[in-house]
């Protein structure tokens, strides 16, 4: 389309803008986790490290990091497993009830965390009597990690074409031969990527973990919901949420690349489906 | 999925008797229903916001940057989206505090900033969940043809009447689609809220109410599932889930 030169003007200064408006919040942050002083006036009195080597001897917010580590990778282990089974059910078969389960596991999605988690804690506490525990929130992060893996990995299956499939069998190859030698190489970088977005979503996801947690459970969120309030903890604060910055965008740019980088071809397509799939895959 | 279909249920059930007091209560009392007003009022006009930013970057990253600006721009978009929520909402209570960077720069010009409130709610809200709608309407944009664009030119529309007349009927799907994201979150999110505001939402009021009486939490939250799903019917309807 031809666009007039003002109307292309006016379309990147406001692409820029909005840009602006995406960056300059995560900038703040940064800013502040190098401030000197302990309070949020700005502009900042000075810049310094110190906070930072404060923040790792911190034993509330390394306990609660760790916890986080493991909750992310138990629950995208649990999502890698159900995600591509489930995926597969509904890419490579037909049967009773197909439309209804893709339906289902993408609704989680589409309803607000808050009922997740209300759902969540109530079958918990009050329907299977289990105490709030890690294994808690573990289940819960897996119910949308599910989702992000399913939706990557159903997204490469449209994209696979069945005749492979088709051909090891008529080769002899048993099912689970066939799933091991050609579904699964296939599905490798489609399985990663997922795996790495649901890790990165479960380490900051805050709205079901407040639900789910026990009492004396803190994942790294929680922590910091926790001391905002406290006003001789701000430093820190700010210091652990640069490293919750960087620990959720690193899993999503190496995703981002890996899906990217293969496709050739068909990139052009593949690349709206997999956006599309990523634009579905929050919870 | 077990857990919803439960929920429904529970509100009741925890006292193993069937009643309909918690609901009723909140049709009722005028608590419940401003509350749900203004959780839905401030969803509306977060994806409002939210459509008008996120269109012109969209329609930049579709159809004017070229390859390599555009991939530039998906990394840039697809960044902040997965980043961490909590850390975004706790940027915006920064910039938005008394002595915080948005005062500071409104000084001179002998304004102050909306300060913690309604407005607060509305800007950390468009601002968390914008890239939830540029993914589905960088997607929608990119399956138009450039031919069809191109047609439209050549008989003669001027670039508004081509937006008008071709790319918004085409695009509409993908917009839906992206609110049903942008609407649902906001409906159903209570850190945001209490960071930067004192007034009470849905996801306020349940997560309050859920540790002095669940049932009526529960049923509280049976509201929001209840506009998503006609809200979902709808979106069926102008043919959104295609753009999922």
């Amino acid at each position: 389309m031809r666009l007039s030169k003002g109307a292309n003007r006016a379309l990147k200064v406001a692409t820029g803008l909005t840009l602006a408006f995406i960056y300059i919040p995560l900038a703040v942050i940064v800013i502040y986790a190098f401030n000197t002083s302990q309070t949020l006036s700005w502009p900042p009195d000075g810049l310094t490290t110190e906070w930072f080597g404060k923040a790792i001897d911190n034993t509330g917010a390394r306990d609660a990091f760790l916890l986080s580590l493991e909750a992310g990778a138990l629950a995208t282990g649990i999502a890698l497993i159900l995600g591509t089974l489930a995926s597969l059910a509904v890419a490579r078969y037909k049967f009773f009830g197909r439309e209804t389960i893709s339906f289902l596991v993408i609704l989680p999605i589409a309803l607000p965390g808050i009922v997740t988690g209300v759902a969540l804690n109530t079958s918990f506490t009050q329907i299977l009597g289990v105490e709030l525990s890690l294994f808690t929130i573990i289940v819960g992060h897996a119910t949308f990690c599910i989702v992000v893996v399913y939706n990557n990995v159903v997204a490469r299956m449209r994209r696979l074409s069945g005749s492979l499939e088709e051909a090891s069998a008529d080769l002899g190859a048993t099912p689970w031969t066939t799933f091991r030698r050609v579904t699964l190489p296939n599905l490798r970088t489609a399985l990663v990527a997922g795996g790495l977005l649901a890790f990165g979503l479960s380490f900051d996801e805050i709205i079901v973990t407040t639900f789910t947690a026990g009492t004396g459970e803190q994942t790294l969120p929680l922590w910091i919901l926790d001391n905002f309030s406290r006003p001789n903890q701000l430093p820190i604060v700010n210091v652990v949420a640069v490293i919750v910055i960087l620990i959720s965008i690193i899993p999503v740019y190496a995703a981002n690349r890996l899906t990217q980088d293969e496709g050739g071809a068909t990139a052009g397509r593949a690349r709206g489906r997999k956006l599309e799939a990523e634009a579905t895959a929050i919870p | 999925m077990a857990s919803f279909w439960s929920l429904g249920e529970l509100s009741g059930e925890i006292e193993q008797n069937f009643t309909l007091d918690n609901f009723q209560t909140i049709v009722e009392e005028d608590v419940y229903r401003s509350v749900t007003l203004r959780t839905v009022g401030i969803a509306a006009l977060v994806t409002i916001t939210d459509v008008i930013l996120a269109l012109p970057l969209a329609f930049y990253m579709a159809k004017v940057a070229t390859p390599r600006v555009r991939s530039l721009l998906v990394v840039a978009v697809l960044v902040p989206l997965w980043s961490s929520y909590l850390v975004k909402a706790y940027a915006w209570r920064t910039i938005l505090s008394e002595e915080g960077i948005l005062n500071w720069a409104l000084d001179p010009l002998g304004i102050s900033g909306p300060g913690y409130g309604n407005v607060a709610v509305w800007l950390v809200m468009s601002y968390i969940w914008l890239p939830f709608m540029i993914v589905p309407i960088y997607a929608g944009l990119e399956r138009i043809p450039d031919s069809v664009l191109s047609a439209s030119d050549d008989l003669g529309a001027k670039a508004w009447t081509t937006f008008r007349r071709v790319i918004w009927p085409l695009v509409f799907p993908a917009i839906v689609a992206g609110s049903i994201f942008t609407f649902s979150l906001t409906l159903g999110d209570f850190i945001a809220p209490t960071l930067v505001s004192s007034t009470q939402f849905i996801g306020t009021v349940v997560k309050s109410t859920i540790t002095t009486n669940l049932p009526l939490a529960a049923a509280f939250a049976t509201v929001p599932i209840a506009i998503m799903i006609v809200y979902l019917l709808i979106a069926r309807r102008l043919g959104a889930f295609e753009h999922i």
